[in-house]
């Protein structure tokens, strides 16, 4: 019993780490119409730092300075931040596809970096022995489960609530304009760069805290944790769950986490283990299958974006 | 040392600019960057595995071209492959690019063809397994070029082969009705329409030539290296940065680019490790964003 409710306990926990890298996503896509190819870059930033950080001392790679999860989880925010607001400033101004090209390029370059620079990240075996939050709790496992579960729903909603803030505010108006009509917008006095620079490191932030979190509860980071696959489940859970709707967005991810993992359960169940390569393959077309379909026939998500319209006009 | 990058790079370049000719041209008729361009040249090699293995068990072992590593069944598998992924990649559009752009909204078709891309690898990943398959276990024989150049036979003959596929390439786009009614829809496709060119014929052709085009490389870079599931999809920043470079639309940009992109990333391999390949491909493609869009062949700015 303890089993199956730590088990789901630890479900909740890493779908909304996914989940804050979906809003972080629907921020950037949803908001400000920044189409993103590159999440898994961020959310590499996020993890690896978050790890240096975190974990005690070790041969392998750099940082070890075993300072508590909150400084880690913030040095990733502000890292991804900063990453972000290089790669933004670098190729904002471009068209929306050339942003996708490009953010792509730097995810890839990012995970070769991940992947070759061994004194510091630990090349192909990664960081292990991250540390999870309430680490005094370990003797306790459902204690242990339910207090870090806590936290991951108290952080995705205060991002939920910060973003909703956000989005609902004159600046988040400001960006919906910009993305349907930028001439309009512009001509109106809002700098097109700088509101979408904002975006961009706000939505990059975020998804850097879930790449760390996620660091903290796999306990393991390598390179194979953010190849475009990753990129990829994000966009699914986004398209989904209903870009542009922060709701959505959250429940897109938990609804996607729980499909791939218990594809994946059954998979490793039922599958001889000579073919679980395969079969992961095939789950992988499915998926892809699946956001061709949602895009073709349900083009809005689960949850579609509210429309907005004037008190005055109502 | 330095003509040695030159022919390495030129071999590789040879063929990201055959990839690159259907990345541009879809890019400029349908205004949409395809990450699935990749996986054509993935399943165009496949395919010819396929065909070639076919073809030994029905007739035999072939005998090689000379000192070739390969013979008559990898001609027939090369064109078989390339029709089998021409209709592939028009099949693709039909059934999923086509109905998303009656929505209208490009960027939906590029995260639709993410997810295409991801489907049509993990589908060869399933069929073939993740395991590394080669056209044949010959060796190839290498011939010295002069100045220090070396390169192995085979890499001769594939540089051959892709030059010609892309000056005929060239000369059908310039030269014959077809070409002109692809260049002038994808100038203004509304124009192009008024002037009574079916625009949906174009589209179908441009398909079928990219994905041909790419079918084509994936083979071609099937003998020269090894085949693998994600062979096309890591060629494909290095596709995009040849469209980039020369300009989207412009196929002759393409062929510069893809030559420019080979050759940067052989010359970069001495100085930051073979590793950091595809990084050169992208910083290459940000320089030119950065300083001039719109290419070096290209009309429309980024």
């Amino acid at each position: 019993m303890t089993g199956i409710a730590s088990y789901l306990l630890f479900f909740v926990t890493v779908a909304l780490t996914y989940g804050v890298a979906t809003l972080g996503l629907n921020l950037q896509w949803g908001s400000a119409g920044l189409f993103n190819v590159g999440v898994a870059g961020f959310a590499a930033v996020g993890a690896y730092v978050s790890a240096w950080i975190t974990a005690a001392p070790a041969q392998n790679h750099w940082g070890g300075f075993a300072l508590p999860v909150a400084l880690g989880w913030a040095g990733a925010m502000a890292a991804s931040a900063l990453v972000a607001a290089v790669v933004g400033a670098a190729t904002l101004r471009l068209r929306a596809d050339y942003l996708a090209i490009t953010t792509f390029g730097a995810a890839i370059s990012l995970q070769l970096v991940a992947l070759n620079w061994q004194s510091l990240t630990g090349g192909p075996f990664g960081i292990a022995f991250i540390p999870r939050p309430f680490a005094g709790l370990a003797e306790q496992p459902l204690a242990f489960a339910a207090a870090n579960c806590a936290l991951v729903v108290a952080v995705a909603g205060l991002a939920f609530w910060g973003l909703e803030r956000l989005t609902r505010s004159p600046w988040g108006r400001v960006l919906r304009a910009l993305r349907e009509d930028e001439a309009a917008a512009a001509s109106l006095g809002k700098p097109p760069d700088r509101f979408r620079l904002q975006a961009f490191v706000i939505g990059a932030a975020l998804i850097g805290l879930s790449g760390a979190m996620q660091a903290q509860f796999f306990g393991f980071i390598s390179p194979d944790n953010f190849l475009p696959v990753f990129t990829f489940q994000i966009w699914v859970m986004l398209v989904l769950g209903g870009s542009g709707n922060n709701f959505g967005a959250l429940v897109g991810a938990v609804v996607v986490w729980a499909l791939w993992t218990g594809s994946g359960t059954l998979v490793s169940v039922l599958v001889p283990p000579d073919l679980q390569f395969r079969a992961a393959a095939l789950r992988l077309v499915a998926i892809g299958v699946v956001l061709a379909a949602v895009l073709l026939l349900r083009p809005r998500g689960l949850l579609g974006e509210r429309a907005t319209v004037s008190r005055h006009v109502a | 040392m330095i003509p040695q990058i030159l022919v390495d790079g030129v071999t590789s370049g040879a063929m990201i600019a055959l990839g690159a000719i259907g990345v541009t041209l879809t890019y400029g008729l349908l205004r949409f960057a395809n990450f699935a361009h990749g996986e054509f040249a993935t399943w165009g090699a496949y395919a010819a595995l396929v065909i070639a293995g076919g073809l030994g068990t029905l007739l035999g072992p072939g005998a090689t071209f000379g000192d070739l590593t390969f013979g008559w069944h990898l001609v027939a598998a090369l064109l078989g492959a390339v029709a089998f992924t021409a209709l592939l990649a028009a099949a693709l559009d039909w059934v999923l690019f086509r109905k998303l752009r009656r929505q209208g909204n490009a960027i939906v078709l590029v995260i639709a063809s993410f997810g295409a891309s991801l489907a049509l690898r993990s589908a060869l990943e399933f069929g073939f397994g993740g395991q590394p398959y080669y056209y044949t276990r010959e060796i190839a024989m290498t011939v010295r070029l002069g100045a220090g150049m070396r390169a192995t036979l085979d890499q001769l003959v594939v540089l051959a082969v892709a030059l010609a596929l892309m000056t005929g390439t060239h000369l059908m786009l310039r030269y014959t009705a077809l070409g002109r009614a692809l260049r002038a829809t994808s100038e203004n496709p509304d124009l192009a329409r008024l002037a009574g060119i079916d625009v949906a014929r174009v589209v179908r052709v441009t398909w079928l030539l990219g994905g041909g085009m790419a079918a084509a490389a994936g083979v071609l870079l099937g003998i020269t290296v090894q085949l693998r599931p994600s062979m096309g999809f890591e060629l494909l920043l290095p596709l995009f940065a040849a469209a980039i470079l020369g300009g989207i639309g412009s196929v002759p940009g393409a062929m510069v680019g893809g030559l420019v992109i080979g050759i940067a990333e052989a010359a970069a391999v001495p100085l930051a490790g073979a590793q950091y390949r595809a990084a050169v491909a992208f910083l290459v493609m940000l320089a030119m964003l950065l300083l001039r869009p719109r290419g070096l062949f290209g009309a429309r700015d980024a």
